[in-house]
């Protein structure tokens, strides 16, 4: 009998009730809120009159809407001033007092873009079970916990049992080993395997992300990784724990102390595959082997590395393959055969929950240092993932090399990762962004994406066009 | 839960890969705290040729004529017809609510993504996966014949095409269960509540750092 992998034993443990075909009730350990797919859920549990199974379980701050500028952030609730917005973040204040439920405020220092301030407050720790309504929740797999994003009917259902009815998950391992090329970080990594693997590859999967590569990076890096396990279709990237992981967890505010502290350790300590497990899918990847990587298209799939130069549809055998570069051609506003170095950028994006960690903030900002944001670059934001880390940057003198760069530096949130405040793309905008998705309108009605690593972004910023940084 | 029986209803084709749920419903439409009134801003920025904005009346925006739904050959279509990988992205479960305010109760694709699959099932929409070649073989018929309608059967778990051709299709039993009656998901897994709390105590003793802390 094989062993257990990372993923088979987050499940056995957390296993309340098995049920046919594979599936299994499972408890939540922690469940993550934020303004944008809570009230309804909510609105659910007072109609049927359900309280929270666990109060205790749940911890909710806003992130989607906040603005970011610091004339409208500095009003708190009553300042923002789209009115929608304004009551979907007050909405989130009113439901967390009415059910008891921990909330950081919109103006407290600690807010930030959840994914950012659960691992940063030691609320998500290793071996839980976490769910979000929210698909990136796969990023607190870094820390070795089973998590994963719902939807709002499921998060109304964990609130009300504090478990989740769920098929089990394959097991996919995609292994790193060697070693990265200075220039190339954690983003180019995993937009790599999503190029490798596809939008879709990760689909009834849990990935895990393991090699060289991987245990060598920081907790910030991993995060960077597991964000993105989503957007190659798995709900679940896993990363086993090790002493970086426990090292970064010792000492937050809500991780355990004392002899809890210890007993969680040694817990921990097993949270990761056997050295037998049975995985259904391997991917193997040589560290030495990425080079920066920049999406040209409408789908993370749709990446390259920065040398490389845009297909052509016409030298493609597929229909569907061909019609959909075609489509996104035409969206971006790109023509085959361009180099991805002669890309035009409008505006540069530093920040979301899959690149705003003061690791992140400090490769931008290396690279920026003494230099200026092109002429032709309209506008340059940087978006410290919470109210933490922006102070940690100032306390480093990261905002100052920004601002002195010509770029905008401002109050945490989700900002233009997803538009949903005031932060947008205009149409026909090249973005450089160190955010997760490049789908169409994402950042912005007819705005064009292309994701990127922070030390790239930043590059693009100076130089108008994207660089290979490596040589920067 | 609303539930869902037998379906029948004109078909109409969302015919591109990998339609992400940004697409479905884009960001400024999340901002709402209800739960209807998403339909008329289904696949908003395909189907205008304007940026829509929450609770806009769309009686009067410029209409994008190529995209099937504003054709009237699909007007009041019930089976959306799509390709791999439908409702990827986003976990936000606007998109099955905006599917079904429209009126969509069936989506038929080769593949789906998992969160937006599981999404449907609580909203009264029925997902039925098929092998590529058939979903191929039902865009071609749909595009060939106006008109073209289906009738689906859960319990039966059958699709019957309007030119007579009748296909299955596979569907987890419990969901089916969920689905066909309607059943409340909380009730039901309240049903479990003492193996719920004996976990629970046990998982306290074993993990207590994981309780009390957050409040």
């Amino acid at each position: 009998m094989s062993g257990q992998t990372l993923y088979d034993k987050l499940w056995h443990s957390h296993l309340v009730e098995e049920r046919d075909n594979d599936c299994g009730l499972i408890y939540i350990d922690r469940q993550l809120i934020h303004e944008v797919t809570s009230p309804q859920a909510f609105e659910g549990l007072r109609i049927a009159g359900r309280q929270p199974w666990r109060v205790d379980a749940n911890f909710a701050v806003p992130d989607h809407n906040v603005p970011t500028e610091l004339h409208e952030r500095s009003g708190g609730i009553a300042g923002i001033i789209d009115p929608i917005s304004r009551l979907q973040v007050q909405t989130l204040d009113d439901n967390c007092r009415d059910f008891d439920i921990l909330e950081f405020q919109v103006n407290d220092v600690r807010q930030g873009i959840v994914h950012v301030v659960g691992p940063e407050q030691g609320v998500t720790l290793p071996g839980m079970t976490i769910v979000c309504g929210d698909s990136h929740t796969s990023t607190h797999g870094a820390l070795g916990a089973l998590a994963q994003g719902i939807g709002t009917s499921e998060v109304e259902h964990v609130m009300a049992t504090q478990c989740l009815l769920q098929q089990r998950m394959k097991n996919m391992l995609v292994r790193v080993d060697g070693a990265l090329q200075a220039g190339v970080t954690a983003k180019d990594v995993v937009l790599a395997i999503i190029g490798e693997i596809g939008t879709a590859g990760g689909t009834h999967h849990a990935i895990e992300f393991g090699g060289e590569v991987v245990r060598a990076l920081s907790m910030e890096g991993r995060m960077t990784i597991c964000n993105m396990a989503i957007e190659a279709g798995a709900r679940v990237g896993l990363i086993g724990v090790d002493e970086i992981t426990i090292e970064y967890v010792k000492g937050r505010p809500y991780a355990p102390t004392g002899e809890e502290w210890d007993l969680a350790v040694a817990a921990w300590r097993e949270l990761h595959s056997d050295d037998d497990a049975y995985f259904d899918r391997v991917v193997e990847l040589r560290g030495e082997d990425i080079v920066p990587q920049v999406t040209w298209g409408t789908s993370p799939e749709m990446v390259l590395p920065v040398s490389g130069i845009i297909p052509d549809p016409a030298t493609m055998d597929h229909a569907g393959a061909r019609e959909a570069t075609e489509r996104a051609l035409k969206y971006m506003g790109l023509t085959p055969g361009m180099a991805i170095t002669d890309i035009q950028l409008d505006t540069v994006f530093i920040g979301s929950c899959t690149n705003s960690r003061i690791e992140d903030l400090r490769a931008a900002a290396t690279v920026v240092e003494g230099k200026q944001v092109a002429s032709t670059v309209k506008r340059a934001l940087v978006v410290p993932g919470s109210g933490q880390i922006k102070q940690q940057a100032e306390e480093e003198g990261l905002d100052k090399i920004f601002i002195a760069a010509g770029m905008e530096w401002r109050e945490p949130g989700c900002s233009m990762c997803l538009a949903m405040n005031s932060d947008k793309l205009g149409a026909g905008e090249h973005c450089a962004s160190t955010s997760n998705r490049n789908f169409e309108g994402r950042q912005g009605f007819g705005g064009r994406t292309h994701l990127v690593s922070p030390a790239m972004a930043a590059a693009a910023a100076v130089a108008g066009h994207f660089v290979d940084v490596r040589n920067w | 839960m609303k539930s869902f029986t037998v379906l029948q209803g004109i078909v109409a084709p969302m015919d591109r890969a990998n339609v992400d749920t940004d697409l479905i419903i884009p960001k400024q439409f999340l901002k709402s705290i209800k739960r209807s009134g998403f339909g008329p801003y289904l696949f908003d920025e395909v189907r205008y040729l304007d940026q829509g904005e929450p609770g806009q009346d769309c009686t009067n925006r410029p209409i994008n004529a190529d995209f099937a739904l504003n054709q009237a050959r699909y007007k009041h279509a019930a089976v959306l017809l799509a390709r791999e990988n439908f409702g990827c992205g986003s976990s936000r479960e606007h998109a099955p609510w905006a599917l079904e305010d429209f009126g969509f109760h069936c989506i038929i694709a080769p593949s789906f993504a998992d969160i937006f699959f599981n999404n449907c099932f609580k909203n009264g929409i029925l997902p039925i996966q098929l092998d590529a070649s058939v979903v191929d073989g039902l865009f071609e018929e749909m595009y060939a014949n106006e008109g073209y309608s289906m009738t689906v059967d859960l319990a039966t778990q059958t699709v019957k095409t309007s030119l007579g051709q009748t296909i299955n299709f596979e569907v987890d039993e419990f969901r089916k269960h969920c689905l066909f009656n309607g059943l409340d998901d909380i009730a039901l897994t309240l049903e479990s509540a003492d193996a719920i709390r004996a976990y629970e105590q046990g998982w306290r003793e074993k993990s207590p750092w994981l309780f009390d802390v957050i409040k």
